[in-house]
């Protein structure tokens, strides 16, 4: 059954007989390359004919559709007829898996280039980011009124929810993987469930507690407070992964010293972890700071600058875009503002994310070049 | 030196007896415990506070309507005349359809980054992959509003002009392009990029698990890297791929944003997803929070209630999928 699947490619004259030759899992030959160039312009000129000439199909996505399925059928008939059938499949699946890889990929960067193209326009005018939309009505020009309001409002609720979920998520991180017991497994299962937690119901339940029950106003406060219902479970979560990573030779160095649990656990397993445990701040902040649905139920529309979380309706960023792209989208220069405030809502999530993998970028324990620098340099003094 | 084994030989006498170790838990360490342990509490009285308060403020909508609430296919609050029997399945239809293109996708993706990537590309796809789950879902809203949808809706036609024998696909409005604007199927493909990045990390994690003697093993046996991977990975990691599509499913139950972005709201359930129209709890949520009387606000509860029991269900059986399957063994220790 054991057929030669790959071509001897290496010159026989080096490799003495009888000796292993090296199987090689992935290798380009040129009989490879030109299959896959041959099957791509031979599915062009048959989708072409077909779908352009013969049938009466039209689109542009459907032809490229077409003419995928047709390179995909014809690269891996060229490839049974080359090399059987096993090769054929394997040969199928690298096209198959190589496009899912690919598009995902494409679709990030469609994403954040499409917003970034289509929110320059606003962003280039300076009022955009010194004004509120307080005196700027639907026709007024893109260089009158800005998103100042939507992004003071954006930075006071995440860091008031971050203050709230912060301390809250860490202490259900350090219980599950610190105390643990019988009772952890539960709750890792629900802080799994709850990080998946559809965000308009965190909404709905600060609207029903703190709005209708306790008597709060739409505000920035309950905005707050709904994000840190969905950043709670997302950081409690990825402290968790990266409390777990601290090696257990120095939870046990510390024990040997006589230390108590709590005392290992704030000298030594937190400092460890300190770069780990900002990376899932950070990355918990990325994700609260584009949440809309739930700012959307508490916080309230406003077009004015209002800096006090407790009265009053606040604006933010989603809240912003939601607003003049889906409510009040009556011509382009609205929507065109909210594809600035778009674009300002991607830029601040890049830069946090790129942060959180600046400051994640070491395991727990593992110094940068700087810290290592340094400890020489005290090294040397001493 | 064996000392277990001369331990019992030892006569019972004087300074040689082992001591017996027996550690007392500090009081600081207790206190310590304690506070922790409220923490990891914490999630469940947060858990229990949204049940309670969204059962709370639905009692109106079902003393009003009962049990209507789930037959009912209309929304008319003032005649007691609402509920969500086209409105839920409208979602859960939409969430399907998103899964359909995700779960193929995301577990490809998966394959990619841990099987056929070069090593050097690794680590850049896998931080692609974890910004495509940072990137907001109303920039996916904005980018399906003004991007896809005017793109897609001759694919559409392509669609329900050659693969009408499907009955999802079938078309029964006239053959315009604006009847298959703000289509489900085009809040489904939105909504799939969001669900791509869960299914594609969570799979990835897993794959990369597969044990490293059993897809040598399968080499030795002559197998191309298909082969490998068809014997080998995707059994290995089939509990996380089950478990990071019920995920990436209760994502998509949840969504809220593209949907109320894309979708025209309607009442009555339709299974054809290309034509114009679509609903879900969260599109009516998010839709007519602003406007609505007390006793619609008890209504949309109510329907949040029903769509948070739905999700977390989802969601806490896909967490204990991931945790029992083999692969979950080593990654949650103890």
């Amino acid at each position: 059954m054991l057929t030669q699947e790959s071509q001897a490619s290496a010159p026989a004259s080096t490799i003495p007989p009888g000796a292993d030759q090296r199987v090689r899992i992935s290798r380009v030959t040129p009989a490879g390359a030109a299959t896959v160039v041959t099957a791509a312009l031979g599915a062009l000129g048959l989708v072409w004919l077909l779908y352009e000439q013969m049938l009466a199909f039209s689109g542009v996505l459907g032809f490229w559709l077409s003419w995928y399925a047709v390179f995909v059928l014809l690269y891996a008939w060229m490839a049974w007829q080359q090399w059987g059938r096993r090769e054929a499949t394997d040969k199928a699946a690298v096209v198959a898996v190589t496009t899912a890889g690919l598009l995902s990929c494409a679709a990030v960067l469609g994403l954040v280039l499409f917003v970034l193209a289509k929110g320059f326009s606003a962003v280039r005018h300076l009022s955009f980011f010194t004004q509120s939309m307080a005196f700027a009505g639907p026709l007024s020009p893109l260089a009158a009124g800005g998103v100042l309001h939507a992004i003071a409002g954006t930075l006071e609720q995440i860091a008031l929810g971050t203050l709230f979920a912060v301390p809250l998520g860490l202490l259900a991180a350090l219980f599950l993987a610190e105390v643990g017991g019988p009772d952890a497994q539960p709750i890792r299962v629900i802080v799994e469930a709850m990080t998946a937690l559809p965000d308009v119901i965190a909404g709905l339940f600060i609207y029903a507690l703190a709005i209708l029950t306790l008597g709060l106003q739409k505000s920035g406060l309950a905005a707050a407070l709904a994000l840190a219902v969905t950043m709670m479970p997302i950081v409690a979560r990825a402290s968790e992964l990266v409390l777990r990573l601290v090696p257990g030779t120095l939870q046990e160095g510390s024990y040997a010293l006589g230390a108590s649990h709590w005392r290992t656990i704030t000298h030594v397993v937190l400092p460890t972890a300190r770069s780990g445990l900002a990376t899932a701040v950070v990355l918990a902040m990325a994700r609260g700071i584009g949440e809309t649905a739930p700012v959307l139920v508490v916080s309230g529309v406003t077009k004015e600058m209002n800096l006090s979380p407790l009265h009053g309706p606040q604006m933010s960023l989603p809240l912003f875009i939601w607003d003049y792209a889906h409510v009040e989208a009556v011509n382009q220069t609205v929507v065109t503002r909210a594809f600035g405030a778009g674009l300002t809502l991607v830029v601040v999530v890049v830069v946090l994310f790129a942060a959180a993998r600046a400051l994640g970028g070491n395991a727990p324990g593992e110094l940068t070049r700087r810290q290592q620098r340094r400890l020489t340099r005290q090294a040397a003094r001493t | 030196m064996a000392i277990a084994a001369e331990r019992p030989a030892l006569p019972p006498s004087g300074d040689d007896l082992p001591r017996t170790v027996a550690s007392r838990v500090p009081a600081g360490d207790r206190i310590f415990h304690g506070i922790l342990r409220g923490g990891g509490y914490a999630v469940f009285v947060i858990t229990g506070l949204i049940l309670v308060f969204l059962v709370l403020r639905s009692v109106p909508a079902f003393r009003a309507v009962g049990f209507g609430f789930f037959t009912t296919s209309q929304w008319f609050i003032s005649t007691n005349q609402f509920g969500i029997a086209a409105i839920l399945p409208l979602g859960v239809l939409a969430a399907l359809i998103a899964l359909i293109i995700a779960v193929p996708v995301g577990v490809a993706t998966a394959l990619f980054i841990s099987e056929y990537a070069p090593a050097a590309l690794r680590r850049w796809l896998i931080t692609v992959i974890d910004l495509m789950a940072a990137i907001p879902s109303i920039i996916v809203a904005l980018f399906a509003v003004f991007f896809l949808m005017p793109r897609i809706l001759g694919f559409d036609g392509w669609l329900s002009h050659h693969l009408a024998f499907i009955p999802l696909l079938r078309f029964t409005l006239a053959n315009y392009p604006s009847q298959y604007a703000n289509a489900t199927f085009i809040a489904a493909a939105a909504v799939s990029l969001l669900v791509i990045p869960i299914v594609a990390s969570l799979c990835r994690q897993v794959f990369s698990q597969a044990p490293r003697g059993e897809r040598e093993a399968a080499y030795a046996l002559g197998s191309t890297r298909w082969g490998m991977i068809r014997t080998v990975v995707l059994p290995y990691g089939r509990a996380g791929v089950i478990g990071a599509s019920m995920l990436g499913l209760g994502r998509a139950l949840g969504e809220t944003i593209v949907m109320a972005f894309v979708l025209t709201p309607i009442f009555t359930f339709k299974i054809n997803v290309l034509e114009s129209g679509g609903n879900s709890v969260t599109t009516m949520i998010a839709n007519r929070i602003f406007e609505a009387g007390p006793k619609e606000i008890s209504a949309l509860m109510a329907g949040g209630l029903v769509l948070f029991v739905m999700t977390l269900t989802v969601n806490a059986i896909a967490a204990i999928i991931i945790h029992r399957s083999r692969s979950g063994v080593t990654t949650a220790a103890d």
